[in-house]
């Protein structure tokens, strides 16, 4: 028998996305974005969403788009671009509804949806304005002898997850060869449909390796669909194989206040991934992008 | 002595805050509290774990700004998974730099204004909530003023800090652990009444008054109040030839003014 074939296209994992779902989006601020993905999206005439993540240029782009409805995060950062212009319009307009959490009880919240449990315990979160402007949150008492009230961060499942990769067979196994896998694990697990872009799709004997099997945080009967996106991280970085390219988000942060009309039909309207890699400079160009420091 | 700046004062008086350290993580955003990390590990806490600043542990403390040849000494990984791993053992110091800070010490980088529509959106919470109420915290504050000092408590409690009002059952949480504040102007604890802020050291040139005026709410001092220890000649000598090399520390300040102030 035929192994599962879980490869398709960008597009097709947009089809996936139904408006009013809750979407999980891996990487962490200007860091391994499934970009390709997000402009995608951005084609379709899904609305409504509710969108988890430790928020980068994704976040931005899809308030400004008016797509969402409203915003599970810890922050919205382009790392060294600090602040988000297009959030920061969304979020000083109010036209998100939002739950902003501390970064780590995101990861619990993801965490709980992982082991199908309807929160987890934490202190984090106790005496900040997080629980005051969440009010939905609930604090415990541990049942022992302590007694000690604690946050019961609750379970933040998610309808889909979207994460990116550096490489990837067509049943789903992946590796994260960056210093940081960040959460996607985390986003992948508390997904009822986790789907993965990848810089390449390569064979499942390129994966026989010991120190390779240490960067493959997701396996594979999480996956239900991969798709190519060679440079599919941009402007977002990809380590070790491309770094941020802060011209472009920076010209792309100019646009809040500008107006993003150019923007959109430079770069995302009706463009391919291969027709958008053409336009900010072609591959070559952005396999040179040096890596960040920071 | 030789001379030194306003930004090498604040660093010097920054590596201080990691002090007894030993072997626990020092979290440092922004380049104070970087170059004071690595400057206390230079020196006086050689145990100090650091990073790249993005993933890895370091045995030495990474150059700032270019690297040039230089590569990472890696001594260990330390994912963003683990950091929070690490946060909630509490084996780790963080130095971040609010927005806002009141009298409590609870610390702001979320909003600016109201919660629903601020007049300044900024990062969000980010780990503020879990590093205050897990480990040790230090802040740098580059502009010491009343729109940072703040009267009453900042427009969005993210770091939490010694406000029983908001202590479940009115306890302090066990962990909470404010320690050193350093600005442009001075150096604080909070070591006062009840864990009230206490100006402990004011750079040279600056007046009690100076640093009162400038703050929100109504500062202690330490009764025989001095001034904040110069830079050595060792510590400068770190500074421009293993942590700075490129001087970025010149561009923290407006003119890069001098540590010591000119008399006006």
């Amino acid at each position: 028998m035929e192994p599962l074939d879980k490869s398709m296209t960008i597009e097709e994992i947009v089809t996936q996305v139904q408006s009013g779902m809750t979407l999980g989006i891996g990487g962490w601020g200007g860091r391994r974005k499934p970009m390709a993905f997000i402009r995608a999206l951005l084609n379709s005439e899904v609305t409504d969403l509710t969108l988890v993540s430790y928020g980068g240029p994704e976040v931005g782009m899809l308030a400004t788009s008016g797509k969402l409805k409203k915003l599970i995060f810890g922050f919205v950062s382009m790392d060294t671009i600090p602040l988000e212009g297009h959030y920061r319009q969304a979020r000083q307009e109010g036209r998100i509804d939002l739950m902003e959490l501390d970064e780590g009880m995101l990861q619990l919240g993801l965490k709980a949806a992982a082991a199908r449990l309807p929160f987890l315990p934490t202190r984090v979160g106790l005496a900040s304005d997080v629980m005051t402007v969440n009010p939905e949150i609930k604090t415990i008492k541990s049942p022992y002898d302590d007694g000690e009230e604690l946050v019961a961060m609750p379970a933040l499942p998610l309808d889909m997850a979207v994460c990116h990769v550096n490489a990837a067979d067509s049943r789903g196994n992946s590796r994260i060869s960056g210093p940081d896998p960040f959460f996607d694990e985390w986003f992948c697990r508390a997904s009822t449909k986790a789907y993965l872009t990848t810089e390449q799709f390569v064979a499942t004997d390129s994966f026989n390796d010991p120190k390779i099997a240490l960067q493959m945080p997701v396996e594979r009967s999480l996956v239900h669909g991969v798709a190519l996106a060679t440079c599919g991280a941009h402007p977002t970085s990809c380590g070790p194989e491309y770094g941020m390219d802060l011209a472009h988000m920076r010209a792309y942060n100019a646009t809040a206040k500008t107006g993003w009309q150019d923007y959109l039909a430079d770069y995302i309207q009706g463009k391919t991934l291969s027709a958008y890699i053409e336009q900010v400079g072609g591959e070559s160009a952005i396999k040179k992008l040096p890596l960040p420091v920071f | 002595m030789s001379d030194y700046t306003l930004a090498e004062l604040c660093i010097c008086a920054a590596a201080e805050a990691f002090r007894g350290e030993g072997e626990n993580l020092a979290t440092s955003i922004g380049l104070v509290p970087r170059l004071a990390a690595g400057l206390a590990k230079l020196t006086f806490e050689p145990d100090l774990m650091i990073t790249d600043g993005e993933a890895y542990l370091v045995a030495e403390p990474v150059p700032l700004g270019p690297r040039g040849d230089y590569q990472i000494k890696i001594e260990g990984l330390m994912t963003y998974e683990r950091v929070f791993d690490i946060v909630y053992r509490g084996l780790r110091q963080a130095m971040v730099t609010p927005v806002q800070l009141d009298r409590f010490g609870q610390t702001n980088i979320s909003i600016v204004g109201d919660y629903a529509k601020p007049k300044t959106a900024l990062l969000g919470v980010r780990g503020y909530p879990g590093n205050t109420i897990n480990n040790a915290n230090s802040m740098f504050v580059p502009s010491h003023d009343q729109r940072t000092f703040v009267s009453g408590e900042v427009d969005m409690v993210g770091g939490i800090g010694y406000n029983a009002a908001r202590w479940p059952g009115g306890e302090k949480p066990t962990w909470l652990d404010l320690r050193l504040v350093v600005s442009n102007l001075a150096v604080m604890d909070f070591q006062g009444r009840d864990n009230a802020i206490r100006v402990i050291s004011l750079h040279p040139g600056v007046t009690f008054e100076e640093v009162q005026d400038n703050t929100g709410f109504e500062l202690e001092a330490l009764s025989s109040l001095g001034e904040t220890p110069a830079p050595s000649t060792e510590q400068l000598t770190l500074l421009n030839e293993r942590l700075d090399p490129h001087q970025l520390r010149a561009g923290l300040f407006k003119d890069n003014p001098p540590g010591r102030r000119l008399a006006s």
